[in-house]
């Protein structure tokens, strides 16, 4: 399958309301960031796949602003399905934190559209 | 497979020069590298018109090396404005040993320049911010390598003090070296006492902005024994890329370090335990702990334990970042090439009061983007070929 412009598509799905990275359907190999191939492989066979949307933080800082602004978590998420990306989490402040932590996926309003966000996982 | 061991010892670094390291106000960057480069070209006893091989990158210009070859009023028949962010200097060395070992070039010239502190104020990146990230406004570089560092603690227990040790140890140099921009007394408790930029680091774990400028000169052996009372071989050079934005390293507590290092040590057919000096691209604390650990100088997840020992510190048993390192001495934007110069300085024993004695084996080691692309050179004296 071609997958047209991945860049534009995934924020596009973003600011439809959905969260969808791509997945090879030969290899079954999960892809973030979006590609025109998959990497390694070079599969051209990408999908949009909606993923589990849960989570672990793998690596977590906190972003020090001048009060009054509020301190913004930076954190790589690594989904379930295997693939990592820069995030924030949200709902909770940014020193509590922590690697390990389980979390879920919700979309929000960024600087210039939507993009995905985690917040600790209710669940679990 | 030992890839490239013919190689070892065929070029040697001929000429060596900073300027304007620290505060040089009213300079651009390309007087800052024209003047490193008159002096580096002096310094091998050779004219500007001798110069046939040319490699520079700067953040601020993206042709520079049309801007510099212009500046310099020559003609060289190669021209490489390669960038792979600070570890672009090692990767011309790399280069231009190819080069000049094809008989393609006979002198090359590497410069770099770059006023950030007086003219722009601030880090210049010429980073290409990647969409995914671009959105959480990372306050980049800084918050890629906190995260590694984050990453680092996690998995090994590492600690704010010892990555402050690391800033500890490049001041105690850097009270050696009389051309570093930040000198006086820095404690542990010091550098925590400093605010947090992106956590777990603090300002203070955090490499300088000021201005300067470098330039080495290379030639092929035959030609350096002429030139050089002591000419600098270049034994072994390597480089590596994994990724480019953080959340694309495969392991955040390993960078591609250990492969250039690995590549490198073996075209020089030396050990970690061989070299006498280290200078490596120390942009935040995290990147001394985790090149040590990647380049072999330690186990993997030790490196914390190491530099708080006083190990890479004045007296200690590897002397690491004899200058100052980016940290304290100086770091105009791309650091690189003043880890080849503080390499061959040590080497021919111009080095004063930091001095490492009978240096015979030095490691030059690059970084850029965010732990992204690295490059290792390994020196030696004459009778080290």
């Amino acid at each position: 399958m071609t997958i047209a412009h991945p860049t534009s598509t995934y924020f596009q799905h973003l600011n439809e309301g959905k969260f969808m990275i791509q997945r090879s359907s030969s290899t079954g190999e999960w892809v973030f960031y979006p590609r025109v191939i998959a990497p390694r492989t070079g599969a051209t066979d990408l999908e949009w796949v909606e993923p589990s949307g849960v989570g672990t933080v793998y690596a977590a800082t906190v972003k020090r602003m001048k009060p009054p602004a509020e301190n913004v978590s930076i954190v790589i998420v690594e989904l379930d399905e295997g693939p990592r990306l820069m995030t924030h989490i949200v709902s909770i402040s940014a020193e509590d934190v922590f690697i390990g932590m389980r979390v879920r996926a919700k979309i929000a309003d960024g600087p210039d559209g939507k993009i995905v966000v985690f917040e600790p996982d209710s669940a679990e | 497979m030992i890839r490239g061991t013919h190689l070892r010892g065929k070029t040697a670094f001929v000429g060596a020069a900073t300027f304007g390291c620290g505060e040089a106000p009213g300079f651009t960057a390309i007087e800052l590298a024209a003047e490193a480069a008159r002096l580096a070209i002096a310094d091998a006893g050779l004219t500007p018109a001798q110069i046939d091989g040319l490699f520079i990158c700067l953040p601020s210009d993206f042709l520079s090396g049309l801007t510099i070859a212009e500046y310099l009023g020559i003609r060289p028949a190669m021209t490489n404005n390669s960038r792979t962010g600070g570890s672009a200097f090692l990767t011309h060395a790399e280069w231009a040993m190819l080069a000049l070992d094809a008989g393609l070039i006979d002198y090359a010239l590497i410069c770099y320049g770059a006023n950030q502190r007086t003219g722009a104020g601030k880090l210049v990146s010429a980073q290409m911010p990647s969409p995914f990230e671009t959105p959480y406004r990372p306050n980049n570089p800084v918050a890629s390598y906190a995260l590694a560092a984050s990453r680092h603690m996690y998995e090994y227990g590492t600690t704010s003090e010892q990555l402050a040790s690391v800033a500890v140890a490049a001041r105690q140099w850097a009270n050696l070296n009389p051309e570093a921009f930040r000198q006086g007394p820095l404690t542990v408790e010091d550098v925590l006492a400093t605010r947090l930029v992106a956590d777990p680091l603090h300002v203070a774990d955090c490499c300088l902005v000021t201005d300067g400028a470098a330039a080495v000169v290379m030639t092929r052996a035959d030609r350096a024994r002429d030139l050089a009372e002591t000419p600098v071989a270049l034994l072994g050079a390597a480089s590596a890329t994994w990724h480019h934005e953080i959340a694309q390293l495969a392991d955040l507590t390993v960078s591609a370090a250990e492969e250039s290092g690995k590549r490198a040590f073996a075209q020089a057919g030396v050990r970690p335990a061989d070299i006498d000096v280290v200078n490596l691209y120390d942009a935040f604390t995290i990147n001394t702990i985790m090149f040590l650990e990647d380049l072999g100088f330690c186990p993997k997840g030790e490196g914390g334990a190491y530099v708080a020992s006083g190990a890479i510190a004045p007296g200690g048993s590897l002397p690491v970042n004899t200058n100052g390192g980016g940290l304290s001495f100086c770091h105009p934007g791309m650091y690189g090439l003043f880890t080849l110069v503080e390499s061959i300085r040590q080497l021919r024993g111009e080095c004063g009061e930091r001095q490492i004695k009978g240096a015979k084996l030095a490691l030059a080691h690059g970084n850029g983007g965010t732990l992204s692309s690295q490059a290792t050179c390994i020196l030696g004296l004459s009778e080290t070929i």
